[in-house]
């Protein structure tokens, strides 16, 4: 088995072992970036050469006996939205190709502070928008199961590069389901944590009261594992939650009995493909066989959650995304007459279009007169929406349903329906609206070979349950299967 | 102004709070410093970036809430205000919408000796904007300064319940003489840490209220009572013409005194606020509300009370000390741990020492005269040790110097004789030297009377108590 090939957890053994150094790990992904990124074609940035600065740096504390993090040395890649300090952070957009952030998110701060090797920038939809990279200003990731499908988004890149072996962690963001969607769509596991648990300082923001930064692994216990790192309160971020938090990896024993997980029978209609449904029906009898106890729950508004979503993210990202205005930073238009022609050619060559679609949605919303038919019927919506969560958690640990209503599709097939690529978020945003944690992970293979994703949902900071049940799936299916590349 | 109308106004006041660091991040807020050198990435609105609360803004837009009589509204949000403009770096100013931190409350003014109440609407907390450069040399483009960015302000609005420029004026004054008891603002006004909206209709007497304008870039007390007039007789004009007034925000254009259309209602802009997602609801409890106000001192409209009814002052004696908070306090002190006389100590205040202030362009703080030395000062007044002529001569050295004031009496021998028996022989020879001046006395010339104390002064050089000698010739005359 190749190092690029093994979990963080297996890797963290063998670098406290010093049976390898970090330095021969972080060489050997930079190879495989090397190899296989030219098919797909998941980072924009390589920090080749500081990569292995830093990996030799961390070689030379463990050899002077330094106590280190279980992820020191531990190759990661982040997505290209969250703030690196001296490394261009262009949210795949022509508006910030040349960005390069005088700061570090405090996620950033955190993986330095963990000793953990900063691999490089991966490819996302432009701004985080968008269920399939291909909004990227720069390329399409290819699914690393089929290169003629999208990898999902907007995390892409980061799914795409642990998937295809190319970073043996990442980190990416998830608004609507962007972290879990393309990690079900490329067979890996990703975490979308309680919103609050990890500070958004530094997240370039989309839709910053449903915005939350998250792990995506090989393994389960890989996602805990950096979940543990990142999370905690952080003084630069108010929405950031005060609490004490334990870890998560070290709670992992693979036992489900008595688990309670809610089926909600909302998330399993037609709108969902067969293959899909079948694959995590699958998943929960496993787990029913192991000893959790399944039982079918409601949760009636859900229906209303991709309209609220759509209504309440593109509000503030219309206000968020104001900023890209070329009067400081970024892309400014070359000819322009005065200030408000500056600022329309600006935005308009700067901004692809589905950045513009959700700026002029937002803008709409929030409009004097429209305001209190969308943006506060939405947010009431919202509301009511995480009740009915609240309350089906007075009965079940985990609610299990599709990440995803189907597979990847193919590169190209849906760019020209935004309905049809909004529709893919229908099963993970409401988690978004509702503030939880939610999980994606491979439960099998649909009838063309690609992976299909289970997602558990729990309730506010019980992040250990829902890792702790698919702790468990990981451990009764034997591991999940890694595309041929 | 025609006398059948009557105008209406209202003011909507912006107060620069004098925090250290500005609302959102901890940048120092500063003026008058080297462009862009308080800024980071919050404040410079880099990508990534949130802003966090600045409590103490929180706390000094309470305790102006306290001094204005307001609801202090216990939960409350802040919101975002969408517009493009190059100053405003997120291209949103965080402020408050429909919930402000305080509201319904009033204040009282005072126009000729009258006490008048407005009504305040609201008070609620935002942040400030950078500053455009605009100049030649930059080749046609404008430069941006973003150190005022993210510097906190209170934004007061008034009830439109002002029917004079006087009355606007007098409410600013009572504004800002609060804004500084309470040490929330510098109140520089040069500096901008006072400006306001203003609001102006018209309307004939008996009729509802006229179509209102609102007038920017109103910089000082008295731009905007030029502003108010200008409008006033503008809006009359146009009503006496058969016109209409629109509804408008209008320029104030101080160097030409005139207002300028900037934009009708119908461009007005659209700023889509809604909730800041980045910021918690902002809660304050019962006990830091309470606290805050037994924080408050005693305002100037109590102490004006105070002053006229329990010290005696005249009312607009009492006014003009009362305004100053540096005058006030100074007055206090003089007048409660100093035990001077009130009145001899208001006459000091706003004779020898306003005179000094003017003249130097100094403030109180930057004077060596404290309020312990003033009562001295006027304690060896009152006792006659010296006079008031010795006094003035004293201020003038411990106004500039710090040197103790019974060193000054000696070594410039000032101090008074009021020893009986010195001063009757004083008068006997002054009598006797001055026979022709006695007689015309006695023929009822009583100016004679001051020519022969002055010389009895003159003989003294200066040191014989006036008083004393005054009595002692109209005795001695009376033999």
């Amino acid at each position: 088995m190749e190092l690029y090939e093994m979990t963080a957890a297996q890797l963290s053994q063998k670098l406290e072992s010093k049976e390898i150094s970090s330095c021969e790990l972080t060489k050997a992904v930079i190879d495989r970036i090397n190899s296989v990124d030219e098919k797909v074609k998941a980072y924009l940035t390589v920090n080749e050469e500081e990569a292995i600065e830093q990996a030799k740096a961390v070689d030379n504390k463990r050899i002077s006996g330094e106590k280190l993090s279980k992820l020191a040395g531990i190759p990661i890649g982040i997505k290209d939205n969250i703030s690196t300090k001296g490394i261009k952070t262009t949210c795949a957009s022509k508006m910030l190709e040349n960005y390069v952030p005088p700061f570090d998110a405090t996620v950033i701060e955190k993986i330095k502070a963990n000793d953990m090797v900063l691999l490089g920038k991966l490819n996302m939809d432009e701004f985080a928008m968008g269920s399939s990279t291909e909004n990227s200003y720069f390329n399409v990731t290819h699914n690393p199961f089929d290169l003629d499908k999208v990898p999902g988004g907007s995390s892409g890149g980061s799914a795409a590069a642990v998937s295809a072996r190319e970073a043996i962690v990442a980190l990416g963001s998830d608004t609507g389901g962007s972290i879990r969607q393309p990690s079900a769509n490329c067979g890996v596991v990703g975490l979308k944590p309680t919103y609050g648990s990890v500070s958004r300082y530094g997240l370039v923001a989309f839709a910053s009261s449903l915005d939350q930064i998250g792990p995506i692994g090989k393994s389960v216990k890989d996602v805990a594992m950096v979940q543990d790192i990142i999370c905690g309160r952080d003084k630069m971020d108010a929405t950031s939650a005060i609490r004490e938090y334990t870890s998560i990896a070290d709670s992992l024993t693979g036992d489900v009995s008595g688990v309670k997980i809610g089926i909600p029978n909302e998330y399993f209609g037609e709108a969902i493909d067969d293959d899909v449904k079948t694959a995590v029906m699958n998943a929960v009898h496993e787990l029913e066989k192991a000893g959790a106890k399944v039982c079918e729950i409601s949760l009636p508004s859900a229906k209303y959650a991709l309209p609220a979503y759509y209504i309440i993210s593109s509000a503030e990202a219309s206000s968020n995304l104001a900023r890209f205005d070329g009067v400081r930073y970024g892309y400014r238009a070359k000819d322009y007459t005065d200030l408000v022609d500056m600022y329309e050619k600006t935005r308009s060559e700067g901004f692809g279009d589905e950045v513009k679609r959700r700026i002029m949605l937002g803008t709409f919303v929030l409009s004097s007169g429209y305001y209190d038919a969308y943006y506060k019927q939405a947010k009431l919506m919202q509301r009511k929406i995480a009740g009915e969560y609240k309350a089906a958690f007075n009965e079940v640990d985990v609610i299990a349903t599709p990440t995803a209503p189907f597979t990847a599709c193919k590169i190209g097939q849906n760019i020209d329906d935004p309905l049809k690529m909004y529709a893919c978020d229908i099963c993970t945003v409401t988690v978004n609206i509702a503030g939880l944690p939610a999980l994606s992970l491979p439960c099998g293979m649909d009838r063309s070979n690609m992976p299909v994703g289970l997602q558990l949902i729990g309730d506010s900071f019980r992040e250990d349950k829902i890792l702790g049940a698919a702790y468990a799936y990981e451990k009764l299916v034997g591991g999940f299967a890694a595309p041929a590349l | 102004m025609n006398d059948e109308y009557e105008v209406v106004i209202g003011l909507e006041t912006h107060a620069e709070l004098s925090t250290e660091s500005k609302i959102y991040c901890s940048c120092k807020n500063k003026f008058g410093i080297e462009v862009n050198t308080e800024v980071c990435p919050i404040c410079m609105a880099l990508p990534g970036t949130l802003p966090t609360l600045n409590e103490r803004v929180v706390d000094y837009a309470i305790k102006m809430g306290h001094a204005l009589n307001c609801k202090i509204n216990r939960v409350c949000k802040q919101d975002r205000k969408n517009y493009f403009y190059p100053d405003l770096p997120k291209a949103y100013q965080i402020s408050q919408s429909d919930i402000p931190l305080c509201e319904n409350g009033y204040v009282d003014i005072l126009v000729n000796g009258e006490s008048k109440r407005i009504g305040i609407t609201r008070i609620h907390i935002e942040e400030d904007a950078g500053k455009l450069l605009h100049a030649t040399s930059f080749e046609g483009s404008s430069l941006v300064d973003l150190n005022r960015c993210g510097v906190p302000l209170i934004e007061i609005v008034s009830e439109p319940d002002m029917r004079s420029s006087a009355e606007a004026k007098a409410y600013l004054e009572t504004l800002k003489s609060i804004l500084s008891y309470l040490d929330i603002c510098d109140c520089k006004m040069q500096e901008g840490s006072i400006r306001c909206d203003v609001n102006v209709s018209v309307h004939k007497k008996g009729t509802p209220f006229g179509t209102r304008t609102e007038m920017k870039n109103v910089n000082s007390f008295s731009a905007a009572v030029r502003g108010i007039e200008y409008e006033q007789k503008r809006q009359i004009a146009a009503l006496e013409a058969g016109e209409t007034v629109v509804q408008e925000t209008r320029r104030w254009d101080d160097a030409q005194g005139v207002s300028v259309s900037m934009r009708t209602k119908e461009d007005a802009h659209d700023y889509r606020y809604f909730p800041e997602p980045d910021l918690l609801t902002i809660s304050v409890d019962e006990k830091r509300v309470e606290e805050l106000k037994a924080q408050i001192p005693e305002l100037p409209t109590q102490k004006i009370l105070r002053y006229v009814q329990k010290l005696g002052l005249p009312q607009q004696d009492a006014t003009i000390i009362a305004e100053n908070v540096d005058l006030a306090n100074f007055f206090d002190e003089c007048t409660q741990k100093g035990g001077a006389s009130p009145k001899i100590a208001a006459n000091w205040l706003l004779g020898d020492i306003s005179k000094y202030l003017n003249e130097t362009g100094k403030t109180l703080g930057e004077t060596k005269l404290t309020p312990e030395k003033m009562s001295e000062l006027i304690g060896y007044i009152e006792k006659n040790t010296i006079s008031t002529a010795s006094g003035k001569k004293i201020f003038e050295i411990i106004v500039a110097e710090d040197k103790p004031i019974k060193q000054l009496i000696d070594d410039m021998g000032l101090a008074q004789v009021s020893d009986t028996s010195e001063l009757e022989a004083l008068a006997d020879k002054i009598l006797a030297e001055n026979e022709p001046s006695v007689t015309s006395y006695k023929n009822g010339k009583t100016n004679a009377l001051g020519y022969l104390v002055g010389q009895c002064m003159k003989a003294s050089k200066g040191k014989a108590n006036p008083g004393m000698m005054k009595e002692i010739i109209l005795k001695k005359l009376g033999e």
